[in-house]
């Protein structure tokens, strides 16, 4: 932090303006763009626990699937408890499968199913909502009759109208189906937010100065809807495992894979809840199933501070200090 | 002249609602004539009752014509809902309104409390959070709310059932009321409705106000940092005045949109929820409409919760200006 070399000081005679090599910029930006905001973020201990959580399920997703056997039938004894039999750690279930096994192996379908839907409606979101947001008029009533028939109809039960439609079996098209309509209600949240954003005095110069709409809105409006649209993407992982697993618990989503949901629904008929002997059957899925869901919470609350740009500049090492005019 | 576009719109939403419904319920393979087939065979063994018995039961069950084509049926549909016909339901041989009629008020009773205490709950927390900022109480409830925030509604469910109805015995598993009681306005049947109504309400509740109230507190502590807030402080307005009327509702009023969207979210997650309490609303019939393909009760409950959401939204929209001087001049609003 106490270097200063940094074209963006205006105190730095000798970096400032032409004087700047080409090595200075690059370490510039790589610390503005990647090194800073990992700086900030790691900064706040949500983000450290929801990070470690989120990191945990990628490693059994990925490292946890070949250490750990496949579920099968017959792997202990039936309705095995939790933590007695060391081959199967967290106990069986009714037909004498790992819970661990069936817990493990339904991660990576898990976060494809995450992944595709996250991103899908984030992106469809953030198009919609800033256009409609920014353009007014007709582009605007046509986006948002758009966006309130999508957000009209509940999303749930329509899902499980296409589920039996179309029987989805692929963890992403699963993902995509359950954001089907979700980014309606982010469009809308995204659209009410430009629309106190395009009349601010920034926004105004770069209309006069006659930018093109695509400019004004990538350059000007997106990093201010930034961190919201960033923590909706994260809430949008979280609502993918709240509806795939409820889909998965109702029975109305098929395929070969493990999911918690399942589980959770195998638990609950199979009469766990009537005994406390097998409760760890009902447990598991439970605790697997809320913790990558905090994992993605903690990490959207923690990175929420990381496009205020006064504790960017505060953790930058290439800016003097956190009244330093930051122009690009 | 806002409320007339908006209401029109609101009109033209729900007949495209109506369309997609009747396009999506009809793709839907394996029709109801072929359910019930299904389950007669099921039942008495295919040997034993003979095709021709089963089509004219078929016939019978379903008030359905599929000899005219599909625009004609769209249009009788589209007509008969919005004269409030939504035809019989096949599995239960009932007009669907009826049913409907019967469910509703279930699920807008449950909804409403578990809405309205959600965002009163989110809304006075995460003020108080904002108020205390640093402080323990304000981290605590942060990680509390956090937490909350992550379990889905329906484990919250099955948490509660497992430990208070099966584990303690203190409340009702399931239903709207107990068996053998009179619907009727008497204390008895009033305070076993509340009784079965505690734990769904609860799961929705315990589980949703902790995000309300970390995106009031996120706004409430944005605003308290604003200059205006200082300006104000510096001429002498009453400290109460500021925390209702200058940082209250600009930070309630981003909170619009979120409302909107739990809305959506709750009635739609009604039927996972319905379904673990055994609570015969909207959504438990949704279910068990899908299940036995029972066209019109399926079309009918969807459309049902469609238009309960669509008006939440609009009155919600209708009041936005109300409360945000900086959009209420919509007519003049410059397009750019």
């Amino acid at each position: 932090m106490a270097e200063k070399n940094s074209s963006f000081s205006q105190s730095d005679g000798s970096a400032g303006g032409q004087g700047a090599t080409r090595t200075d910029l690059y370490r510039e930006w790589l610390d503005m763009a990647v090194l800073t905001p990992i700086r900030v973020a790691w900064d706040d201990w949500r983000t450290q626990v929801g990070s470690i959580i989120i990191a945990f399920y990628l490693l059994m997703g990925s490292v946890g699937v070949v250490l750990v056997d496949p579920p099968n039938q017959g792997q202990g004894p039936r309705l095995t408890p939790a933590f007695q039999d060391w081959s199967v750690p967290l106990g069986t279930n009714d037909i004498g499968e790992s819970i661990l096994s069936a817990t493990v192996h339904a991660t990576p379908p898990m976060l494809q199913m995450i992944a595709a839907g996250a991103v899908f409606s984030t992106a469809l979101a953030t198009v919609i909502g800033t256009v409609s947001g920014y353009k007014g008029g007709l582009t605007d009533r046509v986006l948002t009759t758009l966006t309130d028939i999508a957000m009209t109809i509940p999303g749930l039960p329509l899902i499980i109208l296409l589920a039996a439609l179309f029987e989805p079996t692929n963890p992403a098209v699963i993902g995509i189906l359950i954001t089907i309509n979700a980014w309606a209600g982010l469009a809308r949240s995204i659209r009410s937010q430009v629309l106190s954003l395009r009349d601010h005095s920034y926004v105004e110069a770069s209309r006069i100065m006659g930018a093109p709409t695509r400019r004004i809105l990538v350059d000007d409006i997106i990093p201010n809807i930034m961190p919201y649209v960033l923590i909706n993407f994260v809430n949008s992982a979280r609502n993918v495992i709240f509806g795939s697993v409820g889909l998965y618990y109702l029975g109305l989503l098929g395929g070969t894979h493990e999911n918690w949901g399942i589980m959770l629904d195998g638990a609950y008929n199979g009469g766990a809840i009537y005994s406390l002997q097998v409760v760890h059957w009902l447990f598991v899925p439970m605790i697997a199933i809320i913790g990558i869901s905090f994992g993605f919470v903690l990490f959207a609350q923690g990175t929420e501070k990381l496009f205020n740009p006064r504790i960017r500049a505060r953790h930058a090492e290439t800016v003097e200090d956190d009244t330093a005019p930051h122009q690009q | 002249m806002y409320v007339v576009k908006r209401v029109a719109q609101a009109f033209v939403t729900f007949v495209s609602v109506v369309t997609i419904t009747f396009a999506l319920v009809r793709a839907i393979p394996g029709g109801p004539a072929d359910f019930i087939r299904a389950q007669v065979m099921q039942a008495g063994g295919s040997s034993e009752v003979s095709m021709s018995e089963i089509n004219s039961l078929v016939e019978s069950y379903t008030n359905i014509d599929p000899s005219t084509p599909l625009h004609v049926q769209y249009f009788n549909y589209l007509t008969s809902v919005l004269q409030g016909d939504l035809g019989t339901s096949v599995w239960y041989s009932r007009p669907v309104a009826d049913i409907i009629a019967d469910a509703a008020p279930w699920t807008i009773f449950l909804l409403t409390i578990s809405i309205l205490l959600t965002f009163a709950i989110g809304i006075v927390l995460g003020a108080v959070m904002a108020y205390l900022e640093g402080t323990r109480f304000d981290s605590s409830s942060t990680v509390v709310s956090m937490f909350l925030n992550s379990v889905p509604y329906y484990i919250a469910a099955i948490f509660l059932v497992y430990v208070v109805s099966i584990q303690l015995g203190m409340l009702p598993q399931s239903g709207r009321f107990a068996s053998g009681l009179d619907p009727g306005l008497n204390v008895e049947f009033i305070v076993s409705v509340f009784r079965h109504a505690i734990l769904p309400i609860v799961s929705l509740v315990a589980t949703g106000f902790g995000g309300v109230a970390i995106t009031m507190r996120g706004n409430a502590v944005q605003e308290i940092g604003e200059d205006y807030i200082r300006v104000a402080h510096l001429r002498g307005v009453p400290g109460k005045r500021i925390a209702t009327r200058y940082v209250g509702r600009n930070a309630v009023l981003p909170m619009y949109t979120n409302f909107m969207i739990a809305v959506g979210f709750m009635f739609g997650g009604s039927v996972i929820l319905e379904e673990i309490f055994a609570y015969e609303g909207l959504g438990l019939y949704l279910l068990q409409a899908i299940e036995a393909r029972d066209y019109p009760l399926m079309m009918g409950t969807f459309l049902i919760i469609s238009l309960a959401v669509l008006i939440c939204i609009l009155i919600a929209d209708l009041t936005y200006s109300k409360i945000d001087p900086r959009i209420s001049d919509q007519g003049s609003r410059e397009a750019y």
